[in-house]
């Protein structure tokens, strides 16, 4: 059975764990204690059941064990009716991951080659305690969060997806970040033997693909590092071990199989807006009023969709996260800066 | 030699032929495997689909020049007809399941994606095309059907531009269509298209 947290009124995770705990792994611990049987329990309670129809996947002791300590149901879609999450086969089966392919039906054909275990992540540039870590060591101090977020492609469609990993926020207060870093910027792997997309020579990415974000952006709670979907351990194809999720942007700022995070001063220039600047920019933050060059954002394809009944629904600014990221553009011409 | 009813055969055979991928897709989707978006498939295999029959339209005559086979004349016009059906369907399939029939929506796209308008002028032509492909139009356009007819090749250029302006991440899929396409245009090139039948000579007698 699952306890339901207290329902939060539009994706507050402050009101599901309250933010002073949320933000630090000691101080979280402490809290739990003293919270009462309520929350501790709900963190605890195995959200297995509700993904019982979900193929067991193949992972590594310390991460099953990592996944099953998980803080279920952290963040949920204030409006589940509306927000349903899309079934496993969609999720994994149905997406963009170009480094095996440019069909969405090529990464879940394809991903199988990709060699996960050991994976190890190179954080550095301007931080005072970097380095190069294996995935468990990297994930060990924190405590996975599963949450529900709408996931909205450049590409119109969308998809709720639970996600199961760390805040970005806490990662990056482990590597202790200089004054002078500004910037987050993060790195795919690159191994054309186990990425047929990248031996493609008519491709149009220069690889490895870059994303990047703000530093403020990067800090924000909602950002997350995820590491498992649906109770089990990423699929390849969804970019596993390791991968960004930024639910209040397109989809192609969340990077997947990610080998390297860089504090760095300056902005880095995202792989799309080095093919295409005036189709993708630095931000892309979902924006209804903002149109991509070639088709309209004003709508959205919630998928999975039927024949005759394509799903369309209006899409939200900053996909529905208004609440907590408008502010960190207030005074920003997001015409501009789309 | 192949008698009336030998080349009635070939063209029904032809016409299932060039039916059977929109069952197959039709046919997916009803078991529910074509992926959680079955309009974006329909979509976009129909598209390619159409220019399959476009490309193989305009290998006729090559094909025919090279063999002296009958049978490629007789389906030309039918694979045209194809051609426009396939587009059609493609163009319906985005009307219907991607703007969800949204008539509004259809018209401002129409007027600001510079790949829908090269897409809906293609699909003009081709109407324009099968609309000028029965007996009674070729009589009646006398000498000046065979330069209209040649628009196909222009609209070949159009849906290669339209398929251009789609593609985000990798040019393989449209470069290997547009080296077929250069490669049954480069045939109608007057040096090339005279030594067709002499290569049918040397073939013959090897």
């Amino acid at each position: 059975m699952l306890i339901k947290i207290a329902k939060p009124s539009d994706l507050h995770e402050s009101d599901v764990t309250p933010e002073s705990i949320y933000l630090s792994r000691r101080r979280f611990m402490g809290g739990m204690a003293g919270l009462g049987a309520g929350l501790a329990l709900s963190g605890h309670v195995r959200a297995n059941e509700d993904y019982s129809d979900v193929p067991a996947g193949d992972a590594p002791t310390w991460l099953r064990e990592k996944i099953s300590d998980t803080q279920w149901r952290a963040i949920t879609p204030s409006n589940p009716e509306k927000d349903k999450i899309a079934p496993f086969d969609d999720a994994s089966g149905y997406n963009n991951f170009f480094e095996f392919g440019t069909d969405k039906r090529d990464p879940s054909r394809h991903a199988g080659s990709l060699e996960t275990q050991p994976w190890s992540v190179v954080v550095d540039g301007e931080v005072n305690n970097g380095g190069r870590f294996s995935l468990e060591d990297f994930a060990k101090p924190s405590q996975f969060e599963e949450r529900i977020y709408r996931l909205r492609c450049v590409e119109a469609w969308s998809m709720v997806i639970p996600w199961l990993g760390i805040p970005l926020a806490e990662v990056i207060r482990r590597a202790d970040p200089t004054s002078k870093a500004k910037y987050v910027r993060f790195e795919t792997l690159v191994d054309p033997e186990q990425m047929p997309g990248q031996r493609s020579s008519f491709s149009i990415i220069d690889w490895p693909y870059v994303e990047g974000l703000r530093l403020d952006e990067a800090m924000n709670p909602l950002t997350l590092l995820a590491m498992g979907m649906y109770g089990r351990e990423l699929p390849n194809q969804n970019g596993a071990p390791l991968r960004l999720v930024v639910p209040w942007k397109y989809g192609f700022k969340s990077i997947k199989s990610i080998v390297r995070i860089s504090l760095v001063e300056e902005q880095p220039v995202n792989s799309w807006q080095q093919i295409a600047a005036n189709e993708y920019g630095f931000y892309a933050n979902v924006n209804p009023q903002v149109d991509h060059p070639r088709w309209s954002q004003a709508t959205e394809r919630r998928l999975p969709n039927s024949l005759f009944n394509s799903n369309t629904i209006d899409t939200l600014m900053f996909n529905g996260y208004g609440d907590e990221v408008a502010e960190l553009y207030a005074g920003m011409d997001l015409r501009k800066h789309y | 030699m192949a008698t009336p009813r030998v080349w009635l055969l070939w063209r029904i055979g032809v016409f299932l032929a060039a039916l059977a991928p929109l069952v197959f897709w039709g046919w997916q989707v009803a078991i529910n495997a074509a992926g959680p978006e079955p309009g974006n498939y329909l979509l976009l295999n129909i598209g390619i689909g159409g220019l399959w029959m476009l490309l193989l339209t305009l290998s006729l005559t090559p094909l025919t020049k090279l063999t002296r086979w009958k049978g490629f004349a007789l389906i030309r016009r039918q694979l045209g007809l194809w051609t426009l059906a396939y587009a059609t369907l493609h163009m319906l399939s985005y009307a219907l399941f991607i703007l969800g029939l949204n008539w509004a929506l259809l018209a401002s796209e129409l007027v600001k994606r510079p790949y829908i308008i090269v897409g809906m002028i293609a699909l003009i032509g081709l109407a324009v095309l099968g609309a000028t492909s029965n007996k009674w139009s070729m009589r009646r356009l006398g000498k000046r059907w065979k330069p209209l007819h040649k628009f196909s090749y222009v609209i070949l250029g159009l849906v290669l531009l339209h398929f251009f302006w789609v593609v985000r991440a990798d040019m393989q899929e449209w470069a290997m269509y547009a080296a077929i396409a250069a490669l049954v245009m480069a045939t109608r090139l007057p040096p090339v298209a005279r030594t067709l039948p002499k290569l049918r000579h040397r073939l013959s007698r090897a």
